[in-house]
């Protein structure tokens, strides 16, 4: 796991340029640094050092040094793939995974990527076609992004890099900042910065002097609702997921440098350490966060877990003030506007597996996606449930259920429960339906948008785009996959696997590793009816049952607690620290030219004065300081917007 | 006194869940909830202020959105309420 940077184009002082671009994400790869030049392009490369030690330097090129690649990830069934070139006779020089890549190439083109098991990004030149190849997983673990600066084409791993460009300087995209104040991301190709874009998840691009093609080698895809099921018995797919699962995890094991697991107490983080652990026969280590407040804290079942499993556990607490002490430092590593502080503990916690001296650790990420695991799927199921009969005044006290952790629905009436989940008179028939609720109440935090910014967004309509970006045959799924497929097409990469995965761990110098995303596995859960999934209200049934031998009754059985930390109440808990208190006041929020400054200034006060705000002026705190603080670090305070693209 | 009322609740509405945007066109009939103004948690922060600020205790069958999701749903329902003692 690593960083890396480059371009294509004939470019002066490339070497300088691409030292400086390494030198700004050098925190993804403390352990070696290196360039290479042609006169056509550029790649350079900061490495973690994990697999191949001693022999996968990069820049890597061929025997003949025709190909030369720049790699950021892992390909987990390297073993494999290798084993399969040299059955061919292919020689290798080094014990890399980043090796097979060249190899595989030189063999299939731009269609290696098909046969790769792994998170990852890469840069590839091939001189012979005077060409770079770009790639990144099917999921959007591993990050890349780029843009057209003077006729160059730049990538790199983090924007930060691409700010180091002669020339190049960052405005904020005001049609991102709507999508992320909607659906709490970007969509991708879209990033916050204007003119500098992501290449999606399962995507690779050439480049070449005609120009830049764009194309998906792999997509999400459930089956038709109406087609018989691809299983029937649910003993014969919980021994296949088992299978898949604990195959997934085993080549994530893969290191030659010891594998550690984080460790929330929930279920998937709790199956994914119970299978590692028994895979580890020198000890795993386990990590997790824990809170002040008893809300948020699982600190009880993380140590019954670690007891469990016999691990050497370690956690670090998130006390109040924590959040907002780190929160600068997390806006610059997410490089976007967030809506939660969510990633700030994981931030902290890699912090602490750095301290540890460990470099990797497995997560249960992808679980929720994969399985129906969030509670959303569940809304949505009893949202369908109440449209049914309109009036009932029995149906709605479902959502008390889904929600148990949310004192503001506790008290409320039946007739309320139905009108905030918009349960009443909905079109069942909205390709959005699952979403709808919480585009609609997150969009609510618009109205602190300045009214030029308003007139910039007018007409425009953030999830009107992300449906136009579904599938055709998005209609023909089962309601359950329909929302499924928003979740892992759209948040995953956009919010979950990005602020909170791969820019908080890598801010530390910390690899990810995700066996819930295993693509052998997305695959298989997708075929699987919707039922074994979502049994009832029970979320994830079909993987409780695959691995109700691994854990305590206690953890297996356990109802899905989100994840989820203080939002505007720790910014205030424990005394306002100067940089909020600068960064929300009248003066720099008008400076800023993006938010109205009176009536920030008016919500600003009502957090501080009332610490139980509910989600939206949560959110809208939480999104406009964080904005505030993305256009101090990348743009300076003073900047306005860049013009509605 | 509807009027009163009215006007105490919607600067209250204008103050607590508008921020201050007097320009926002609040109709009396206007849907809170369908209207984004209103969420959970804050009809449980109307509640407070009514009985604040109106000296009426509310009961749970109260707090529905036919007595509170609308201006004049509120300002009805407080008037209501203010005609009969507390204790009743």
């Amino acid at each position: 796991m690593c960083g890396f940077s480059g371009y294509l184009g004939s470019i002066r002082d490339g070497r300088v340029l691409l030292e400086r671009m390494t030198a700004a994400i050098a925190h993804r790869g403390p352990d070696e640094h290196g360039i290479f030049t042609t006169p056509e392009a550029g790649l350079g490369h900061v490495r973690l050092s994990i697999v191949g030690l001693g022999d996968g330097q990069q820049p890597m090129s061929d025997a003949s040094g025709d190909l030369t690649i720049a790699f950021n990830g892992e390909i987990f069934n390297y073993v494999e793939l290798r084993d399969e070139l040299r059955a061919r006779g292919r020689r290798f020089r080094t014990s890399s995974d980043t090796e097979v890549i060249l190899h595989l190439y030189e063999e299939m083109g731009e269609n290696c990527v098909s046969v790769l098991n792994g998170d990852f990004a890469f840069a590839l030149w091939d001189a012979r076609r005077r060409r770079i190849m770009l790639a990144r997983d099917r999921m959007g673990v591993r990050p890349l992004f780029y843009t057209m600066h003077g006729g160059t084409l730049y990538f790199a791993s983090e924007i930060k890099a691409l700010l180091e460009v002669p020339g190049l300087s960052a405005a904020l995209d005001p049609i991102a900042l709507d999508q992320i104040f909607t659906i709490w991301a970007p969509i991708a190709p879209r990033t916050p910065f204007r003119d500098i874009h992501e290449l999606e998840p399962a995507h690779v691009m050439i480049a070449d002097q005609s120009g830049v093609t764009t194309r998906a080698y792999w997509c999400l895809q459930y089956p038709d609702r109406d087609q018989p099921p691809a299983y029937t018995d649910e003993r014969q797919a919980a021994e296949e997921l088992r299978a898949l699962l604990t195959d997934a995890t085993r080549i994530r094991m893969r290191a030659d440098v010891p594998v550690g697991a984080y460790l929330s107490g929930g279920l998937d983080s709790s199956i994914v350490s119970a299978l590692a652990a028994g895979m580890t026969p020198q000890g795993l280590r386990t990590f997790s966060v824990t809170f002040d407040s008893a809300e948020h804290d699982e600190s009880a079942f993380q140590e019954e877990m670690a007891t469990a499993l016999g691990t050497r556990h370690g956690a670090v607490a998130c006390r109040g003030g924590d959040i907002a002490r780190v929160f600068p430092d997390v806006i610059r590593f997410t490089e976007r506007p967030v809506i939660r502080t969510a990633p700030a503990p994981l931030y902290q916690l890699s912090g602490l597996v750095r301290e540890a001296g460990l470099k990797v650790v497995l997560t249960g990420e992808g679980a929720d996606e994969v399985f129906a695991g969030y509670d959303i799927f569940k809304e949505a199921r009893v949202r369908r449930f109440c449209g049914r009969q309109p009036g009932s005044h029995i149906r709605p006290h479902l959502f008390r259920k889904l929600y148990p952790y949310l004192p503001g629905l506790k008290q409320q009436s039946a007739e309320y429960l139905a009108a905030f989940f918009g349960a009443g008179d909905v079109s069942l028939d909205d390709p959005l339906f699952s979403h709808r609720p919480r585009f609609k109440g997150t969009a609510a935090t618009k109205m602190f948008f300045s009214g030029d910014l308003r007139a910039e967004l007018e007409g425009y309509d953030a999830a009107d785009e992300l449906m136009s970006r579904l599938p055709g045959d998005f209609a023909r799924w089962h309601t359950l996959h329909q929302a499924q497929y928003i979740e892992a097409r759209f948040l995953l990469p956009g919010y979950i696997l990005s602020s909170q995965g791969d820019r908080m761990a890598m801010a530390h110098g910390i690899e990810g590793r995700f066996p819930f995303l295993d693509h052998r596995l997305v695959e298989f859960a997708a075929g699987l009816p919707p039922e074994m999934k979502l049994k009832g209200l029970t979320e994830k049934h079909i993987l409780r049952e695959a691995t109700k031998d691994l854990l305590p009754p206690a953890i297996g059985k356990r109802t899905k607690q989100p994840y989820r930390a203080p939002d505007s109440h720790a910014f205030s808990g424990a005394g306002e620290l100067d940089y909020v208190r600068e960064a929300m006041s009248e003066d720099a929020i008008a400076a800023g030219g993006l938010f109205n400054a009176r009536a920030v200034s008016k919500l600003h006060e009502k957090c501080r004065s009332r610490p139980a705000s509910g989600f939206r002026d949560n959110a809208a705190f939480v999104g406009i300081l964080s904005t505030q603080l993305w256009l101090q670090t990348f743009t300076g305070s003073r900047l306005r917007t860049a013009d509605a693209a | 006194m509807t009027d009163t009322v009215k006007d105490r609740v919607k600067a209250f509405i204008i103050e607590n869940f508008l921020f201050g945007d007097g320009s926002y066109e609040l109709a009396d009939t206007a849907s809170l909830i369908e209207n984004d103004i209103i969420d959970s948690t804050g009809v449980l922060e109307l509640v407070a202020f009514i009985e604040d600020n109106f000296g009426i205790a509310m009961a749970d069958s109260d707090i529905v959105p036919q007595n509170l999701d609308s201006l004049a749903r509120i300002a009805a329902f407080i008037e209501a309420k203010a005609a009969v003692p507390v204790s009743a």
